[in-house]
């Protein structure tokens, strides 16, 4: 998990477009967006809905490709791969998190880390499979919890199993939609400290928010709108999650000392 | 991705909802049973016919009177009254090749002993006649040609008859009167019980076919003649001299029908063997049509079971998950359903045909084959049903499945 050495950006996209012909009409969700991800940033996509960051996430995250324009990842250009090849990729080099966690119900927290580890061509034998799976529950604190089915966790439990499941296959790049979305300030502030943590580890992290004090914990922001990239600046005054959550207990605790 | 590892995520998610599992499995089930029970009920009937014709003894010729119609109805063959004495004779002196041989007539009449009496079938046939069925004396002597030659009033009785009559007591030396007239018993037939068609084959007496035509019918012709070859492969020369004497001896012309019948036992057999393969084939056919049921109700749940975990599939497909992956998923679990409910229809199966060859009497046979056939059969099932669903969800688009609610 280590930042790459060698030069070659994560994300580097040249006036990437993305239309989707629907009907008679044609939709320009992204018109030519040109952006640099270098290995080691911690970047944030905001907008309004309808700005073309989900179309951006979901390219970005190899899910869907561009109409227009070049996508590298890593050095590959995306565009010259097939959808199993797609999936490859997504199985080696990224790792998702959404906002609705998308945890496989019915499966305890442990198999749902593994589950990239199943469609990893290497062929690992299940204890290591096993032992990586731990290890990653581990990282986001919820080794007490492998056995516990998503259904028994809190939303930011099943937020954390889900970024263990995304680091897993010790991917070059971490996406993350909306992670805090379905989650209360306090677990958010935790799971940007979990983003935060393994960003300063080396990893890569691009996520989508609208929410713009969750922005302030990146290190840069991406503005979009109709499509296009309005501004791109380094975050000025950056948010440590650990001082945060210190302030927010500090209040609590003032709060209940109070007469 | 590894099959077993496949293969334990789709039993996994199988026992989710056991319920439905079972609902689904219940078409394969029932079919693969129906069709078991149906094949092992016609190879048990088939089984018994081919028994019933060893029954008759080997290399058995059977010669029957002609087939007598009137206005157009056939009345079958020993209707006609075309096989006389002097036929006979004939075909032991002319005919070679020939081992034994028995001319048959038959009547049924009163039989008493004392204050017992019983309705008995009454063979008259010639002293080689068990020779011919291979049908062994148990006690006492067959009556002999003098018996034959003379029209004595003696008798061969069966099993039936004999407890009917004696009870437990050995009849050879008795008396019975057949139609009033005192015949002594010479010997006992070992039994050989129900016939197929459901009949005493031990409820029986044989006497001299001269003493039948003479003391007890009254009629001259014979309803059959039954001949032994000296071996199997004689039997078709036999069967050609038979029926050159006979068109001879009956002056039918050439290219005239024949106005009696040779069959030999093989015929026989072919013929009834054909009818019971017939049966099997058609109780089969009928039970398929529940397998096929079955099948089409898999891919129904199938296809349930794809849209409701579409989201399950947008997840895998983001973390790696091939087509193909997603393919053998869905596959492999149409493939459990179907294989898990062949298993349980081969239970079923077993046990009802043994139920019904219990309850109702009838002869069963379950083969191997059958099972290893219905197995793969279910199987194949799983393949050609489970395709479809599995096909769709291997087909979805990754953020459509996603955003899926």
């Amino acid at each position: 998990m280590k930042a790459e050495a060698n030069g070659h950006p994560v994300i580097q996209l040249d006036e990437m477009s993305k239309t989707y012909h629907t009907g008679e009409v044609d939709v320009h969700a992204v018109r030519g967006v040109s952006l640099t991800v270098k290995p080691g940033e911690f970047l944030a996509i905001m907008g309004a809905s309808g700005s073309g960051k989900s179309t951006m996430m979901n390219i970005i995250g190899c899910l869907d490709r561009p109409t227009g324009g070049r996508y590298l990842l890593d050095g590959v250009d995306v565009n010259d791969l097939n959808r199993d090849e797609l999936a490859l990729l997504r199985n080696q080099k990224l790792g998702f998190v959404f906002q609705g966690f998308n945890l496989l119900s019915r499966t305890s927290a442990l198999e749902n880390v593994e589950l990239p580890m199943l469609y990893n061509r290497d062929g690992m034998s299940s204890r290591e499979q096993r032992e990586r799976g731990l290890k990653a529950l581990e990282m986001v604190g919820l080794s007490d919890r492998a056995d516990h089915h998503p259904n028994q966790l809190s939303g930011g439990q099943q937020q954390r199993v889900a970024i263990a499941r995304s680091l897993v296959n010790e991917p070059k790049l971490l996406l993350a939609d909306e992670p805090t979305g379905n989650l209360d300030s306090h677990t958010s502030i935790e799971i940007m400290g979990i983003f935060q943590k393994l960003n300063r580890q080396g990893m890569t992290v691009v996520m989508v928010t609208h929410e713009l004090d969750i922005a302030r914990y990146t290190m840069r922001n991406v503005v979009m709108r109709d499509g296009r990239v309005v501004s791109d600046v380094p975050v000025a005054n950056r948010l440590d999650a650990a001082d945060e959550l210190e302030k927010l207990r500090a209040e609590q605790q003032a709060i209940q000392l109070a007469p | 991705m590894i099959i077993f590892a496949t293969l334990r995520m789709s039993i996994r998610a199988l026992r989710r909802n056991t319920l439905r599992t079972l609902l689904t499995m219940l078409g394969i089930i029932i079919g693969v049973g129906a069709v078991i029970a149906m094949v092992s009920i016609g190879n048990g009937a088939k089984a018994q016919v081919e028994a019933q014709i060893a029954s008759l003894g080997q290399n058995v010729i059977l010669v029957m009177s002609g087939n007598f119609s009137r206005g157009g109805f056939a009345m079958g063959f020993g209707s006609m009254p075309t096989l006389t004495k002097e036929d006979y004779e004939s075909i032991r002196r002319e005919v070679s090749g020939v081992a034994a041989s028995s001319p048959e007539v038959r009547t049924a009449a009163q039989i008493a002993v004392g204050s017992q009496n019983i309705n008995s079938s009454i063979l008259g046939v010639g002293d080689e006649y068990p020779d011919v069925r291979s049908w062994p004396i148990a006690s006492g002597a067959i009556f002999t040609e003098q018996d034959v030659r003379g029209a004595n009033k003696v008798a061969v009785i069966g099993k039936t008859t004999a407890t009917t009559l004696f009870g437990e007591g050995d009849p050879v030396g008795q008396i019975i009167r057949i139609k009033n007239a005192p015949f002594v018993v010479t010997g006992l037939l070992s039994s050989k019980g129900m016939s197929m068609m459901g009949q005493d084959q031990d409820d029986i007496v044989l006497v001299p076919y001269t003493s039948a035509m003479k003391r007890l019918s009254g009629v001259t012709t014979f309803r059959s003649f039954q001949i032994k070859s000296v071996s199997s492969e004689a039997v078709t020369e036999v069967q050609q001299q038979i029926t050159d004497l006979l068109r001879q001896r009956h002056k039918i012309e050439p290219g005239k029908d024949d106005d009696f019948l040779v069959r030999t036992q093989q015929e026989i057999t072919q013929t009834a063997t054909e009818a019971s393969r017939v049966m099997t084939l058609l109780l089969g056919s009928i039970a398929s049509v529940s397998l096929l049921v079955g099948g089409i109700g898999i891919m129904n749940i199938m296809l349930v079971s794809v849209t409701e975990r579409t989201r399950e599939i947008g997840i895998r497909l983001a973390v790696g998950a091939r087509s193909r992956d997603i393919l053998l998923q869905f596959l492999i679990e149409a493939i459990a359903l179907s294989l898990v409910g062949g298993i349980l229809g081969i239970f079923l199966g077993m046990g009802g045909s043994t139920l019904v060859s219990s309850k109702m009497g009838w002869a069963t046979l379950i083969s191997m084959d059958s099972i290893v056939i219905s197995f793969l059969f279910s199987g194949a099932i799983g393949i050609f049903f489970g395709f479809y669903p599995a096909r769709k969800a291997a087909q979805l688009d990754p953020i459509d499945a996603l955003r899926y609610e």
